[in-house]
């Protein structure tokens, strides 16, 4: 027990140092470092608590590809001439006020939430779906459900996915002028008798090309 | 403080949100921190549906978590494209010289 509370505690001062530093850090590319650090504990923790399926998944979309992504955009576009200014407050400085009070007003309300879930203990056995097999693992367990009840949303997260995919491309595909391209429907729709013409030479005579 | 509970859990959870919503309101440095800032709050709600998932013995919210990171890996792309597109059209990604909207 006192194991478990060493490492939550580390992983989430971790997370939260790390947060803190995404949204302050002056350079962007800084900024997506600490968000790796981030997600690399976030994950660290949903595997010490006993979901370790969804914080290998976690490791592996966040920071093996959408991480990666952001780092990807930061470097591509040059926005390193950015990073010198600091919340560069010119006339929307009355913005800071305002995003600092509601960040704080929802984070008591979420605090009063969790308040209320831990003086009504009932609640938790109330709306619980039991499923408690202690013999098969997580990703066991994940897989029997994900695939049987759930494969319609299974299948509908693909097509967000695929959107997403078409999405990304027909907005960043750029189509230049002066390129040679190929034509799928006229090279298939070529026929022989449009390329070729057989000719019968006489001897003597040769073969005109021009034609 | 030594026992770590369900609390606990969704505290980080919450401090992780505040954080991110924090971000979205101070940054005005480019919008590439504001789309890292809406990924910290995704993170957060995986944070407690994972830990309701586990304290409360039930997988839904683990199965909710993958649908979650689905949509955030979606939005991260679509999101990161459009940024692509208009740094290639006004090649500045300022947030406080983006106001065609003038909103």
């Amino acid at each position: 027990m006192l194991a478990h509370s060493l490492f939550f505690y580390t992983f989430s001062f971790i997370a939260i140092f790390s947060a803190i530093m995404v949204t302050a850090s002056k350079n962007t590319v800084h900024s997506v470092f600490f968000l790796i650090l981030d997600f690399i504990s976030v994950s660290c923790l949903f595997i010490m608590i006993g979901a370790e399926f969804l914080g290998m998944i976690m490791l592996i979309v966040y920071v093996g590809a959408v991480a990666v992504l952001f780092l990807f955009v930061v470097m591509m576009l040059n926005v390193a001439q950015q990073k010198k200014q600091w919340f560069s407050s010119t006339e929307n400085s009355k913005h800071i006020p305002l995003g600092v009070l509601i960040s704080v007003i929802i984070f008591f309300e979420l605090i009063i939430v969790i308040g209320g879930w831990k003086f009504k203990p009932e609640v938790a056995s109330s709306i619980s779906l039991a499923f408690n097999n202690i013999n098969v693992s997580n990703t066991h367990s994940i897989g029997n459900v994900l695939y049987t009840d759930y494969i319609h949303l299974f299948q509908l997260s693909g097509m967000i996915l695929l959107v997403a995919m078409i999405g990304a491309i027909v907005l960043t595909f750029r189509r230049r002028s002066g390129l040679k391209r190929q034509s799928y429907f006229s090279q298939i729709s070529r026929e022989r008798s449009d390329s070729v013409k057989l000719i019968e030479v006489e001897s003597n005579k040769g073969v005109n090309i021009d034609d | 403080m030594i026992d770590i509970g369900l609390g606990h859990y969704l505290t980080l959870g919450a401090i992780i949100f505040s954080i991110g919503v924090a971000g979205i309101f101070l940054n005005r440095k480019n919008i590439i921190v504001i789309l890292m800032s809406i990924e910290l709050i995704l993170l957060s709600v995986n944070i407690n549906l994972v830990s309701f998932s586990i304290f409360l013995n039930d997988l839904t919210g683990q199965i909710f978590t993958l649908f979650i990171l689905t949509v955030a890996a979606a939005e991260a792309a679509i999101g990161l494209a459009i940024i692509v597109v208009y740094y290639r059209n006004t090649s500045n990604i300022d947030v406080e010289k983006i106001q065609s909207l003038k909103g």
